[in-house]
C-alpha cells in the first residue's frame, strides 16, 4: 500500500479536554500501523509539549510524587515522538506566535517551532487531515 | 463516492448542536455518498438503547460506530447499545480516516 500521513492539528491546552487523551491515542494508533503523522500544535496546545510541566504529590492524600504516578502531556508526547523517530515518522510543530504568547518555548526534544504555514503545506502533503477544535 | 468519517465527542444530553451532525450526515448521505458516523468520549452517551437519538440516521443508512474505550470509561456494554450501532475502535477509525478519497469531520 502507498505510504500514508495522516496530520493533526490540535488547539486544546494539557489537562483540560478528554480531546487531547484522544489525539495522543489517534497519534499512538497511526504510528503503531506504519503510519505517518504530522501534529501542528496551535493555541493552548504548545503547552502540551511544555517541557517545565511536572509531576507532583497529593498532599490531600498524602501520597508521594512517585505514588501518584502522576502523568504529564510532555511525556507522552516524548513517548510519542520516540515511536515516531523514523518510519513512520512523528512530526510536532509548535505555532510560534502561540508560543510566544504563553511564554511555551521550552519543549521536549524533537518538537520545533513553526507557523500555520506549515500546517498548510502538511496538510496538502497528507492523505488526510483532521482538525480537533476546542469545544 | 467520497467517504464522510464524522467523529461525535459530544454528549446529546449537554450539546445541542449534536443535531447539526445528525443532519449533515443525513444530507451527505441523500446525496449518494458513504456516511460513518463514529461516536467516541461523550458522544457514545446517544449510542445507548434507551435513548432514541439515533433512529434518523440509522434508517438513513449511516454508518454508526462507537468507540470501546470510551463505552468502557463510561460504564456501557454492548449489550447496551441501540440498534445500528457497532462496537469500533481507534485503530478502525484511523485506518479509515487515511485512506484515499475520506473526509474526516471532528465534532
Amino acid at each position: 500500500m502507498k505510504e500514508r500521513t495522516l496530520t493533526l492539528a490540535l488547539m486544546d491546552p494539557p489537562y483540560e479536554s478528554a480531546n487531547s487523551t484522544t489525539a495522543f491515542r489517534i497519534i499512538c494508533a497511526a504510528l503503531e500501523q506504519g503510519i505517518n503523522v504530522n501534529v501542528f500544535a496551535y493555541e493552548g496546545a504548545v503547552c502540551l509539549s511544555l517541557k517545565d510541566q511536572a509531576p507532583h504529590a497529593n498532599p490531600v492524600k498524602g501520597t508521594s510524587i512517585d505514588e501518584e504516578e502522576h502523568p504529564t502531556t510532555k511525556a507522552f508526547v516524548s513517548s510519542l515522538l520516540a515511536m515516531g523517530v523514523d518510519k513512520p515518522r512523528l512530526t510536532w510543530v509548535n505555532c510560534g506566535l502561540c508560543v510566544d504568547e504563553r511564554g511555551a518555548a521550552n519543549a521536549v526534544d524533537g518538537v520545533r517551532r513553526g507557523s500555520p504555514a506549515d500546517f498548510f503545506k502538511m496538510a496538502g502533503e497528507s492523505t488526510n487531515t483532521l482538525v480537533i477544535p476546542t469545544k | 463516492m467520497t467517504e464522510y468519517v464524522l467523529i461525535e465527542s459530544r454528549d446529546p444530553f449537554e450539546s445541542r448542536d449534536t443535531e447539526f451532525v445528525e443532519q449533515t450526515a443525513i444530507t451527505i448521505k441523500e446525496r449518494g455518498h458513504r456516511v460513518t458516523v463514529f461516536l467516541l468520549q461523550n458522544g457514545v452517551f446517544a449510542a445507548r438503547k434507551t435513548t432514541t437519538r439515533l433512529q434518523r440516521m440509522t434508517h438513513a443508512g449511516v454508518i454508526l460506530l462507537a468507540d470501546d474505550f470510551s463505552l468502557r470509561e463510561r460504564g456501557i456494554k454492548p449489550t447496551e447499545l441501540a440498534q445500528g450501532v457497532e462496537e469500533s475502535n481507534i485503530n478502525s477509525l484511523v485506518d479509515t480516516i487515511t485512506q484515499p478519497n475520506t473526509k474526516a469531520i471532528w465534532h
